[in-house]
């Protein structure tokens, strides 16, 4: 059987899988990682969104072959360790997690840790474009939660935005 | 109710509560004690034939009778920690908080002292441990607070003999047992001195809830750092030993059987599958990984036997339905008004598809499973392996979301058989597509209504719904109501509808000669109660007909509504919505206002939305989804009496008006030849990012009422205020709901093979 290198929340990991067995699969059913949720398997979603070299992707929708023994992934666990020590809050998590406690957003949880990853990547990106967060870049998270957290997840990004 | 007692700061009652035997303070409270005078008192539970003959029935009545049987414990822990056992199901609703508030506040101990888990299924609880009708907090009120009562009665007692002054003189701080002199003794160092070698009954006397300083104040959920790490662990995210992925290939019509496997060997030889199994809702494969099981599934060449609804469109279902319909009642002569609303097919799917992990091996059956009804899953589980009752453990996990489809344990009872046939544990997920096309759904339903009038008087007002069956086969949530339920030809079923329809659609409105009726037909889908069960349908029927009397009278919807409303809660939440929603503001064509109320679970909602139907808004593009009418504005009172935790009382309201706004706008299932066509989040429309309202206010008022039920008590109210929004808006009172229904806004993903293969492009669309 093929063997799969890549990095894992900093740690580089092996794996002996097929080629064609997506990411999603390979984190949680041979890694462990569960952080990242299946919801649809087919990049809709967004439950299982992850970082992949500091951007946001979807492993249910990447083969493991694909990847590179040196392309790092990141998963909600291995969020904390991108901030740096002395911005990381007071649970020691990353500012965006830390935002998300404030405001209390969670309800059944679920979708949470797709929606931090996928308001940490939104953030960096429009900081990249040179703006601040937008109604519209907001309206245009596709992260479903069928809870219906939507608008404490608008009010805990503007607010992770500025302690980012 | 005897549950509560009215305002307590009058008239302070005393409790019976017990302290058990042990290592360290156990205390209880009867459950059972409060469930009865509770039951009895308000004459809710439906007549029930004789249940039928199971298995192990005379264990579980013995189990019932036991005097022990019935009790919920809090424990002191020696780390000065408080453990309980919460005998119902979190499944984002906040209830693990608000029970972990109430431990607190009676204990006098730091919220993060109290750990609350789920109980597994206790069978002899009978009906006590049902999670539905957001019941929760109004059943569990008073004895979660008896028995931290107790426990604290005792903490004091044992200190007393510590700190050698008499316990009325002492006091107790965060966790600690405080002496007047200031020497102090922590819970976890009494905890061992307190324990009681044999059982004893106590009387307490509850903290005054004028002095509460948790309850009552907004608090963050207790299981938020774990859900914001990742690490709240859901049924798929356990660590069961060699509980490998497990998946069902599916008929291609809805509940289809399957009759031939004619690839099984070569399916087995795949990469990563270990098993192929035939069980009677379809082939399970297990493989190392989910995908595995994906390709597995997708690969496997099955003939199947025609589902019930084979052939069938939601046009039939719907004829169907007509068909049943009753006449409306006659109406004293005057003026009418009538509608004539259809309730296209709802899916109550949750993020965390149907998934269960079940280890059943050697006559013994072990499962993990978020269920609201644990005891009838037992019960079920023990039916269908052919073993006794004692045998079958079932663990309750954390579930991401129900909206009703919880209360039924089709994954639990499916993981069951698959283990049993492989002879191997399972963890089984179910894919998205099936848990969108064969889960369960909200039913299609006709409601119609007359109502006349005379001047600006309501003389009468008729409503006549007419809906495909809902299923309550759950029962109470114990085996013995479930079978009874479980009748043929949905005999057993329909004493719960009506009893249900009849205790949660009530009009708000003095309206003369009101009626309200329900008829039900068609056993052959998979319907379930959904957030809300009938009153969102029901009550935006109703609210449009109010609008459209007031409209022939001449008199504003708010002032309509406030000078025919019953119910003085429901007219002070009303007024503050008018005014926090800046009633009647002036608004550009195209947009309105539009209002909804409600009166359930104990507590009243008024919701007002604002919406914007203009052609710019309407048809925004967004890829591979619904825009259309925008709710721009959503404000939302509620009164829910007391409210534990208005924090999470707020979130609760959040949800109920994105549900309200997706039933009216935007979600629905399309039956087409025999199955539901959606198999993904973006064929299935619940409200998103780009539909929900930017501007989202809740108000939860101040009550001395007792607390009612949060959790579902917001849809109704929100689907019927953006009905009369859009109606208002665009001057034309839609009739069919949600209004997209019409327009199919996907292309189909086809229905063999069942499930969808992943993509592999994901690195092309990051960000
Ligand atoms: S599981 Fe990956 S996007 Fe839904
Ligand atoms: S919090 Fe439940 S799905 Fe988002």
């Amino acid at each position: 059987m093929p063997e799969q290198t890549f990095i894992v929340n900093g740690e580089r990991v092996t794996v002996e899988v097929e080629d064609n067995v997506r990411v999603l699969w390979v984190l949680r059913d041979l890694l462990g990682v569960t952080g990242p949720k299946y919801g649809c398997g087919i990049n809709v979603c967004k439950a299982c969104t992850s970082h992949i070299n500091g951007k946001a992707f979807n492993p249910c929708a990447v083969q493991v072959g694909d990847l590179s023994a040196d392309d790092e992934v990141t998963t909600i666990e291995g969020l904390p360790a991108q901030a740096s020590e002395g911005a990381r809050g007071q649970h020691g998590l990353h500012p965006m997690q830390e935002a998300w406690l404030e405001r209390d957003v969670v309800q059944c949880g679920y979708c949470q840790p797709g929606q931090i990853m996928a308001a940490v990547a939104l953030v960096r990106k429009v900081r990249d474009e040179g703006r601040t967060i937008t109604d519209a870049d907001l309206d245009g998270i596709r992260n479903i939660c069928r809870c219906g957290t939507y608008t404490r997840i608008r009010e805990a990004i503007r607010d992770g935005e500025t302690r980012m | 109710m005897t549950t509560t007692d009215g305002p307590r700061t009058v008239n302070r009652r005393k409790f019976i509560g017990y302290l058990l035997g042990g290592a360290t303070v156990v205390a209880a409270a009867d459950l059972g004690m409060f469930a009865r005078g509770a039951t009895a008192d308000a004459g809710e539970l439906p007549t029930l034939p004789q249940p039928a003959e199971i298995a192990d029935l005379s264990d579980l009545l013995t189990l019932a009778a036991a005097p022990t049987s019935q009790l919920i414990t809090v424990t002191i822990n020696d780390d000065g920690t408080a453990s309980f056992e919460l005998p119902r199901a979190e499944v984002g609703q906040g209830i693990t908080t608000a029970a972990a508030m109430l431990i607190a506040e009676e204990l006098d101990l730091p919220l993060d002292k109290v750990h609350v888990t789920l109980a597994p299924a206790r069978p002899e609880l009978l009906y006590n441990q049902i999670t539905g009708g957001s019941n929760t907090i109004h059943a569990m009120y008073t004895p979660i607070r008896v028995a931290a009562a107790v426990a604290k009665g005792a903490l004091l007692q044992a200190a007393a003999t510590v700190l050698g002054d008499s316990a009325n003189k002492l006091t107790s701080h965060l966790g600690h047992i405080v002496a007047p002199d200031g020497r102090r003794v922590d819970y976890g160092r009494l905890s061992a001195l307190a324990a009681k070698e044999q059982p004893e009954a106590v009387e307490v006397q509850l903290k005054d809830e004028g002095s509460h300083g948790v309850v009552g104040t907004p608090v963050n959920r207790i299981d938020a750092l774990d859900a914001v790490t990742g690490t709240k662990r859901f049924a798929t995210d356990l660590d069961v030993t060699d509980a490998l992925p497990t998946m069902v290939c599916r008929a291609p019509t809805l509940n289809g059987t399957p009759n031939a496997v004619h690839n099984a060997d070569e399916v087995r030889d795949m990469p990563g599958v270990t098993h192929v199994a035939t069980v009677p809702t379809g082939v399970a494969v297990r493989a190392s990984t989910f995908g595995q099981c994906i390709d597995a599934v997708r690969a496997l060449d099955v003939s199947w036997n025609d589902g019930p609804v084979a052939g069938m469109s939601d046009e039939d279902a719907l004829a169907g339905v007509r068909a049943a319909e009753g006449p409306v009642p006659a109406l004293p002569a005057g003026e009418t008004v009538s509608g004539d609303f259809t309730f296209w097919f709802r899916s109550n799917s949750a993020m965390d598809t149907n998934s269960a992990v079940a280890d059943v091996r050697e006559g013994r059956a072990e499962i993990w499973a978020s269920l609201k009804n644990p005891n009838v899953a037992q019960g079920r589980i023990a039916e269908a392996l052919g073993i006794p009752l004692n045998n079958v453990t079932v663990h309750v996990v954390q579930g991401g979301g129900s909206f009703g489809r919880r209360l039924f344990d089709e994954p639990a009872i499916e993981a069951a058989r698959i283990s049993h046939a492989m002879g191997v544990p399972v963890k089984l997920m179910w894919h998205r597509a099936d848990d969108a096309r064969v889960g369960r759904t909200h039913p299609l339903a006709t409601s119609r209504i007359r109502a006349c009038y005379s001047g600006d008087t309501v003389l009468g007002f008729q409503q006549a719904h007419t809906s495909i069956e809902t299923d309550f086969r759950h029962g109470l949530g114990d085996i013995i109501t479930a079978k009874a339920a479980d009748l043929p030809a949905g005999l057993g079923n329909l004493p719960f509808a009506q009893v249900i329809f009849h205790l949660t659609t009530i009009l708000p409105y003095d309206f003369g000669a009101v009626g309200q009726s329900l008829v039900e037909t068609d056993t052959r889908f998979n319907t379930s109660s959904m957030r809300n069960i009938y009153s969102p349908d029901v009550r935006t029927a109703n609210e449009l007909i109010v609008d459209q009397l007031a409209q022939r009278m001449g008199t504003d919807p708010l002032e309509f509504r406030l000078s025919h409303l019953r119910n003085g809660r429901l007219r002070t939440a009303l007024e503050t919505a008018a005014e926090k929603a800046e009633w009647g503001k002036e608004l550009p064509e195209g947009m309105a206002q539009g209002i909804g109320v409600h009166v359930e679970y104990k507590g009243v909602t008024a919701c007002i939305m604002e919406i914007d139907c203009r052609p710019e808004t309407v048809n925004r593009k967004v890829r591979n989804a619904v825009t259309g009418p925008r709710v721009t504005k959503a404000t939302m009172v509620i009164d829910c009496g007391r409210a534990i935790n208005p924090r999470g009382v707020e979130a609760q309201m959040q949800g109920c008006v994105n549900d309200g706004i997706a039933m009216t706008l935007t979600s629905s299932l399309h039956l087409r030849d025999g199955h539901f066509q959606e198999a993904s989040w973006d064929n299935y429309f619940y409200t998103r990012q780009w539909n929900t309202p930017p501007e989202l206010d809740v108000v939860v008022l101040e009550s001395t009422e007792p607390p009612g039920g949060v959790g579902e008590a917001g849809v109704a109210a929100s689907a019927a205020a953006a009905a009369c929004a859009y109606a208002r808006a665009t001057g034309t009172m839609p009739t069919e709901f949600p209004i997209n229904h019409q327009t199919l806004s996907f292309d189909p993903k086809p229905y063999t093979p069942p499930v969808p293969q992943s993509p592999t492009d994901g690195l092309d669309h990051t960000y």
